[in-house]
């Protein structure tokens, strides 16, 4: 019978990993030159972690690998991390709180149950963490590293998207809904049901004066924004500080010369947010997001302290880059032959090759000359060394290997 | 087809329909009934709790059992092929989260705004789960039970998700929070059947003669009901004993063995269902549970000590192996051997010809049992290679061979095995009653006190015997 592999879930091929470490090198060096640093949190979470109101909407709650372990006796459930941030605002409060400002990043797996086990179960994350700054200059830092981590990965006619928390709850704050009910609904538009907000409009036919150019906003400027707060201080004055917070960054974007489409309906993401959410398209598909979350590490039992972050998204990458194109000229291969008596020899020049930079395999039966930009025969009497070039198949003799470096670097 | 509650009307229903079935009835020992108006059609009886899965699994085109068991299915499983086919109006009923009114939280605000973990006992577990997921409880337990979940609050539950209508729920001393579910019966069928088999006339047989029956909802007036005792909580509990006594067929036993002992329980073995018996032991109060749900409530901390079987506490000791229970002293009482068993059709004579048996099939090997992790446990250590643990609630012995390949299942003589052709292949371990407790520190000494004497009366009545 043929093993199978698990529903949901995809193997990378070594094709694939080229791409993948392209990408995690990419972002990785980006981070580390914007001065974040990389942490990696457990793949395992205890599931309360993610269950209050304020962290995983109930659409993703119904989602997560949730079970009990092998000391689940109390009835504790554990999870497969369903999301990269929360375990990361974890992490500060349990070992980095003293510090004031944290940068962090991480490349982690997060797992979510996809009913049809036809897309992966199993997704990447390249995301990053800014604990302990507040201004919009923050929200624009994670926007350009975000950006400037794609543009490294040649990735053209990128879209930036931007919604803001603070004025979508505002707003439902106004439609006069239950707490519950604004918790729902704030819900079913991060869950991605754009028309939640319709919906609610047209049960409540007296906010119709007011909302409707609200529900549809698309602008690309803060005039946009300006003009909204304009509009809406006397009927919704509840919206200005939101509205202020959102102009300030929206200015800042355009001051670093950033384009950017604003829509409000549109703020898909997690339940934590709480200031701007940013979205990146590339071809109308998701390839990453992120947003301001200052509630989230109170919530789960930290201190007072404001944060933002985001994540893209390795899988879709991988799917968009062009490994070939970016990728180092690789070094030059050498097939290594070893006559029996030589095979220690044949150690030590191959360690010495690699020193230098070049690729050393030993000969193991199935490789194909034509792979490889050299072979080297050792044998154990004079010529110690059969130094072959396999583009021209021309054929030269050494007894040394400084004569071999010399010979290769021709 | 369902026994217990749905079993009289669903009879009375497929009576009407014409399937002529002889035997479908309480207490009857055949489960596998077969239809005179419809010959081609086979029926086999279980717990109604099976009844969903055993359909969704494509070993029944079609089933009738309460919403409440397929809802609990789907709340965990929302793609299993289960096809909800009609609601056939009977067996009305309800799935409420209740409380007691002496919990200090019995309204969905005062249970959200209660600090620490809220615990919540419940045969849904699945459901129960859901429900604390979407009113965004920050930190819960949800203890799965095998059944008494309304005797759980206050003291062993914060909540319990138990099915009833609301007078039952007074009559338990209990109030509703919140209602989960109307609860009827309902015909379903597993999805592939209904889309590639002609099971037609079967359904309208059934269809035709379901009366469009007047949803009776009883008004949820939750008036405060009148408690006979009086419970004791938090600090004027902690000296107190908890001591859990198990119901069903080993009541008997345990009760000759505590009068042995000396002590006297009132109302025990109780003919009108009371599980809170007075006892004479002072500083013990006593509770009448499941033996199978004793070993996570003893864990817990919800119960000091209990009396129940071996092979429930080895269940709970394979799941969890860091849990703190521990058997304090054996019994004696109940024995029974935990077997392997297949049946006597399959080519089998032991567990190693079973292993090449299933090297050599494609599919897998289909292990049913009560207790799921002793089960999950052999099939591992006997290296069954590609198996399945199909849960049963009972009668497991009607799953072979059908529905299952391998049980793992408790006899006392194996009589009752040898009338359904079934045949041993391997005996797992010897299962007596046993009184256990928690390794934990207890919280005070006189306590600690009080534990001790009873396990010392109970040694001394047992090496009597």
């Amino acid at each position: 019978m043929r093993i199978q592999r698990c529903k949901g879930t995809r193997d990378l091929s070594p094709e694939e990993m080229a791409g993948f470490r392209l990408i995690e090198g990419a972002f990785r060096d980006c981070c580390l030159k914007w001065g974040y640093k990389e942490v990696r949190t457990p793949t395992l979470e205890y599931l309360h972690l993610f269950t209050s109101t304020g962290t995983l909407t109930p659409g993703m709650l119904g989602k997560v690998y949730s079970f009990l372990d092998w000391d689940g006796w109390s009835g504790e459930r554990v999870v497969l991390r369903p999301d990269g941030t929360i375990p990361v605002a974890r992490l500060y409060i349990d070992t980095m709180e003293k510090e004031e400002l944290a940068k962090l990043f991480y490349v982690a797996n997060v797992f979510i149950f996809e009913e049809t086990g036809k897309k992966t179960r199993e997704r990447w994350q390249c995301g990053a963490e800014l604990i302990g700054a507040g201004a919009p200059l923050a929200d624009v830092e994670l926007v350009m590293l975000a950006l400037e981590v794609l543009k490294r990965l040649r990735l053209e006619g990128i879209e930036l998207r931007l919604s803001h928390a603070g004025v979508i709850r505002a707003l439902l704050a106004k439609l006069e809904l239950t707490p519950e009910e604004q918790t729902r609904t704030f819900d079913l538009i991060l869950d991605g049901d754009v028309e939640a907000l319709a919906k609610v409009k047209l049960e409540r036919p007296e906010l119709g004066r007011t909302l409707p150019p609200l529900l549809d906003l698309k602008g690309k400027s803060s005039g946009f924004l300006k003009n909204l707060k304009a509009l809406f201080a006397q009927d919704l004055p509840e919206l200005e500080p939101s509205l202020d917070d959102f102009i300030n960054i929206a200015e800042l974007l355009e001051a670093v010369g950033c384009d950017y489409q604003i829509d409000i309906a549109s703020g898909r993401g997690f339940e934590y947010y709480t200031g701007v959410i940013f979205q990146l398209f590339k071809d109308e598909e998701k390839i990453g997001g992120g947003g301001r979350y200052d509630a989230l590490i109170p919530l789960i039992g930290g201190k007072d302290i404001s944060a933002s972050g985001f994540a893209l998204y390795l899988d879709r990458l991988m799917n968009l880059v062009k490994p070939k194109a970016l990728a180092k000229p690789p070094s030059q291969r050498i097939l290594i032959r070893a006559e029996p008596e030589a095979v220690k020899e044949g150690f030590s020049t191959a360690d010495y090759l690699r020193e230098a930079g070049y690729m050393a395999e030993f000969y193991l039966g199935a490789q194909q000359q034509a792979d490889f930009e050299w072979t080297l025969d050792i044998q154990s009497k004079a010529p110690r060394f059969i130094l072959t070039d396999q583009v021209d198949q021309r054929r030269f003799e050494a007894q040394t290997t400084n004569e071999i470096l010399a010979l290769l670097s021709r | 087809m369902p026994k217990g509650r749905l079993l009289t009307e669903t009879s009375a229903l497929l009576q009407r329909a014409g399937w002529g079935l002889t035997g479908y009835r309480e207490r009857a020992h055949f489960y596998r009934i077969k239809s005179g108006g419809f010959p081609n059609l086979s029926a086999k009886v279980f717990h109604e709790r099976d009844i969903p899965i055993q359909v969704a699994i494509g070993n029944y085109d079609l089933g009738i059992c309460g919403s409440d068991w397929i809802e609990e299915l789907l709340a965990k499983y929302p793609s299993s092929a289960l096809l909800k086919v009609r609601n056939l109006g009977y067996g009305g009923n309800a799935l409420y989260i209740t409380a007691s009114p002496f919990g200090g939280a019995s309204t969905v605000e005062e249970v959200k705004a209660k600090p620490g973990i809220i615990r919540i006992a419940s045969e849904y577990p699945n459901l129960a789960e859901s429900f604390a997921l979407n009113l965004r409880l920050r930190q819960f337990s949800v203890f799965p039970l095998w059944g008494a979940a309304e005797v759980y609050p206050p003291e062993s539950a914060d909540l319990a998700l138990v099915s009833g209508t609301t007078e039952e729920l007074l009559h338990y001393g209990l109030v509703p929070v919140s209602k989960v579910l109307d609860v009827s019966a309902f015909l379903i069928a597993n999805r592939n059947s209904w889309e590639s088999k002609d099971m037609g006339e079967v359904v309208a047989s059934i269809c035709d003669k379901v009366m469009a029956q007047e949803q009776h909802s009883s008004p949820d007036t939750a008036t405060k009901p009148e408690i006979a005792g009086q419970y004791l909580c938090g600090e004027a509990a902690k000296d107190i004993v908890r001591f859990a006594l198990p119901d069903g067929h080993q009541q008997l036993p345990t009760f000759r063995l505590l009068t042995k002992a000396g002590i006297h329980i009132n109302d025990y073995p109780s003919a009108v269902g009371n599980r809170r018996p007075t006892t004479n032991l002072s500083g013990v109060t006593i509770k009448v549970i499941r033996p199978q749900d004793m070993p996570l409530q003893v864990a817990n901390g919800n119960f000091d000590l209990a009396i129940t079987g071996r092979d429930w506490l080895m269940e709970h000791l394979y799941q969890f192996p860091s849990s703190p229970v521990r058997e304090l002293l054996d019994l004696k009482l109940g024995r029974v051997k935990i077997v392997a068993v297949v049946s006597k059709d399959l080519s089998a004579a032991d567990v190693r010809s079973l292993r090449q048996l299933n090297a050599e099939r494609a599919v897998p090997l289909r292990v049913a049992s009560e207790y799921v992790n002793i089960a999950d446990k052999y099939a591992r250590d006997n290296h069954l290679g590609l198996y399945r643990v199909v849960p049963t609630w009972g009668a497991s012995e009607a799953f072979l061979p059908e529905d299952a390949d391998l049980l793992i299942e408790n006899t006392q003589t194996g009589r009752t095995l040898a009338r359904h052709n079934l045949r041993i292949i391997d005996t797992l371990f010897q299962s007596t009653a046993c009184l256990i407790g928690n390794t934990n520190r207890v919280s005070t000494s006189i306590k600690q006190e009080g534990i001790k004497s009873i396990i010392e009366i109970l040694r001394m009545a047992v090496e009597e015997i």
